[in-house]
């Protein structure tokens, strides 16, 4: 009962959160002078195209962004009737994009699935590659498994993504044969899913999983592994060692369990930075998720591309914090986020 | 030292029974605080290279031009994309001094690129402070004076050229003013607003901490690079270089101290119920008083190590941005900047020395690493 109503707070609260998000993004994309379409206005007068200009004056009425700032906000998320009515985010219009001349939905649809199934390997990867070398760095601290991985891991922390992206790329064409950029093989593109393209998708996904997950895994590792020293130092693992417990039972019995509660807690950063990093590895591996359309609409604003796409980066990472939260309060019934008396 | 029949050493100094070896020496307790953290800090080895490497670093920076054989932007037009050259001290098995051996390019037109060919039968010496392109020695004074260059008629690329035909290590200690710097700038914006809203809301409490803590905790849910890429992307395109520089690096910095503010937050929260600030506000100190005098002095090494600690983060992040394009960008020479040239395969696979800026952002960054580390524990009090 406690939890669900954790759940429920920890619910509304993220909405309240994403409506704040959505008000600070929309203020950000609109702070360059200017919109798509006056500049295109002003391109066209300079150079004395008078059709052109009254078609893109009425664009700009079509989509209200003539109007105040505050206005165009509440137009966009859908609380305030536009030219032609309720038509914004909470109705399911998520606008037209200036420069590809295309509605948003259409050319982000698919983009947002692959980037969420390359966060989701990402994450995967992270915790499939940190929870053990964590513990085995841990157990075994101060011989040359703990060095090795606290090299490997200082490594990954300081190598920039895209650097590593564009290394991984060439090496991995040369010496191992993996494909070279995008996320399928590019007759499966706009294919039906089928499980050729299933399988191509997965190899197209290695290097990409790799590279978005080093740095999370890395930060990831050195945590844990200092979680676990500072539990394997205490009496009780002592005790239990002089029990007889087999090392392997001792470790995963009671440290580990006491160990893992920030490895879930830290989704809430590992999310963001990992979004991040997907983001920017797509534009250089180019990859077909919403990174490179994000990228074009911010440099030309086309806002509301640019703004969907943020808002979207930004959902994603509540739900994963939302997620985060309400697991740590399943893993230990010592969290409770209520009144403290 | 005298040697026992079981051959054990003995110290023939005279031993008094009274003695107790297990209390602290006079001087250790007398020490003040700053020696003691270099005491425990020097045993870091690691820590302390690293930190030596940043200071020669950052110490460099200033008179990057006296060091550089050529400024940023000078091209040579029949070296393009040259590889790296060494330097060299025999020649036909005599030592001649440090030398220089001249290349011609030639068009390869069946690979499309350019081959150097080497010409060992003229060594060319090394010019010591010559005079060559001017620069601005510390930023302000005018000279031509190079520490080394290379001879009339011979270059000297010791890291190679890039597209334009630009020595990359020349670039690559230009840049280092800009990469360098930035974190610098924005660790700064990001301590006075960490410090400043951390520490009002933990003092103060009540509403104005709850404020603080939600916008906190919506800025930190939002990914950081889409942010910073927005954010620069409303950065006016005709601004100079300097001023776009400044305005990326406090970007970087207003989306850097929520996570400062937190430690701040949640550190001030448990000492402001200590005796000695009751003991302040009843004296009738004001509330700024207590924050700067009292509270404040308690974990500044704690800020130092994280300082050390989020600096990395920036420079990558400026590296980032230019990268893509959104940061600073051309004449402006910083690390990013150059890499931007790099970023696609052929460069890596046939030109490899145009990437070297990436070795220098990890040798930077791994250096931040290990010296945050070392500070952190020689900082701590508790840890022995």
């Amino acid at each position: 009962m406690i939890f669900l109503r954790y759940a429920a707070f920890r619910l509304l609260t993220m909405l309240l959160t994403l409506l704040l998000v959505s008000a600070l993004v929309f203020m950000i994309i609109n702070l360059p002078p200017g919109d798509y379409l006056s500049n295109q206005i002003d391109e066209l007068r300079a150079t004395g195209q008078t059709v052109s200009v009254a078609k893109a004056e009425f664009l700009r009425h079509e989509y209200a962004l003539d109007r105040p700032i505050v206005e165009q906000y509440f137009i966009w998320i859908g609380v305030m009737p536009g030219p032609h009515g309720f038509s914004g985010l909470l109705q399911g219009d998520f606008g037209w994009s200036f420069e590809f001349d295309q509605p948003v939905a259409d050319i982000v649809g698919q983009a947002l699935w692959l980037t969420v199934l390359v966060n989701l390997a990402a994450v995967l990867f992270v915790y499939l590659v940190a929870l053990p070398l964590g513990v085995i760095a841990a157990a075994r601290s101060k011989t040359w498994v703990d060095y090795t991985s606290a090299f490997v891991g200082y490594l990954g922390l300081a190598t920039p993504n895209f650097l590593l992206a564009l290394i991984l790329f060439y090496y991995g064409h040369r010496y191992l044969d993996l494909p070279i950029g995008g996320l399928m093989a590019p007759e499966f593109e706009g294919e039906p899913m089928s499980f050729a393209k299933m399988n191509s998708i997965l190899i197209h996904l290695i290097i990409p999983t790799f590279v978005i997950g080093t740095s999370g895994a890395a930060a990831m590792m050195q945590r844990l592994r200092a979680n676990m020293l500072d539990e394997l130092s205490k009496p009780y693992v002592e005790t239990a060692r002089a029990k007889g417990v087999p090392p392997a039972r001792l470790l995963a019995k009671y440290p580990l369990r006491v160990a893992l509660n920030p490895f879930v807690a830290d989704i809430g950063n590992l999310l963001p930075s990992m979004i991040s990093g997907s983001v920017l590895v797509s534009v250089v591996l180019g990859l077909q998720t919403i990174g490179p359309a994000l990228l074009t609409a911010l440099k030309s604003q086309d806002q509301f591309l640019a703004g969907f796409i943020l808002l979207f980066v930004a959902l994603l990472t509540l739900i994963g914090t939302m997620i985060s939260d309400v697991l740590l309060m399943l893993l230990d019934p010592r969290i409770r986020y209520g009144e403290r008396k | 030292m005298a040697t026992l029949p079981d051959g054990r050493y003995v110290d023939d100094a005279p031993y008094s029974e009274n003695e107790n070896i297990s209390a602290p020496e006079r001087p250790d307790l007398d020490a003040p605080n700053w020696k003691l953290v270099w005491r425990r800090f020097r045993r870091h080895k690691l820590g302390l290279v690293s930190g030596l490497f940043l200071l020669c670093a950052y110490l460099m920076l200033p008179i990057a031009g006296f060091i550089a054989p050529y400024t940023p932007n000078e091209r040579h037009a029949d070296h393009l994309y040259a590889p790296p050259q060494g330097v060299h001290f025999f020649n036909d098995g005599k030592f001649i001094g440090p030398h220089v051996l001249p290349t011609t390019a030639k068009a390869d037109l069946k690979n499309y690129r350019w081959t150097y060919t080497v010409d060992e039968t003229r060594p060319m010496p090394l010019e010591f402070f010559c005079k060559r392109e001017t620069y601005n020695l510390l930023g302000f004074i005018k000279t031509d004076r190079h520490l080394f260059c290379a001879p009339e008629g011979a270059t000297l690329f010791l890291l190679g050229s890039d597209r334009l035909g630009r020595d990359v290590f020349s670039r690559i200690l230009y840049g280092a003013q800009l990469s360098l710097t930035v974190g610098l700038i924005g660790i700064t914006v990001s301590f006075i607003l960490g410090i400043g809203f951390g520490s009002i809301a933990g003092y103060f409490g009540g509403k104005v901490d709850w404020a603080i803590q939600r916008s906190i905790e919506i800025l930190r849910s939002l990914p950081e690079l889409p942010l910073w890429l927005a954010l620069s992307a409303a950065v006016p395109s005709h601004w100079g270089p300097v001023a776009v520089f400044f305005i990326i690096s406090v970007i970087l910095g207003i989306l850097d101290w929520p996570g400062l503010a937190r430690a701040v937050r949640s550190k001030f929260l448990s000492l402001r119920e200590e005796e000695y600030v009751k003991a302040a506000e009843m004296m009738g100190a004001s509330p700024t008083r207590v924050i700067r005098h009292h509270l404040l002095p308690n974990f500044s090494s704690h800020l130092i190590a994280s300082a050390m600690l989020s600096i990395p983060a920036m420079i990558l992040g400026e590296t980032a941005l230019s990268f893509l394009g959104l940061g600073l960008r051309a004449p402006a020479v910083s690390w990013g900047v150059m890499l931007n040239d790099a970023q696609n395969l052929a460069a890596i696979e046939i030109y490899p020395w145009t990437a070297t800026p990436m070795l220098m952002i990890v040798l930077v960054v791994l250096a931040f690493n290990f010296l945050g580390d070392g500070l952190r524990d020689a900082l701590d009090p508790y840890q022995h």
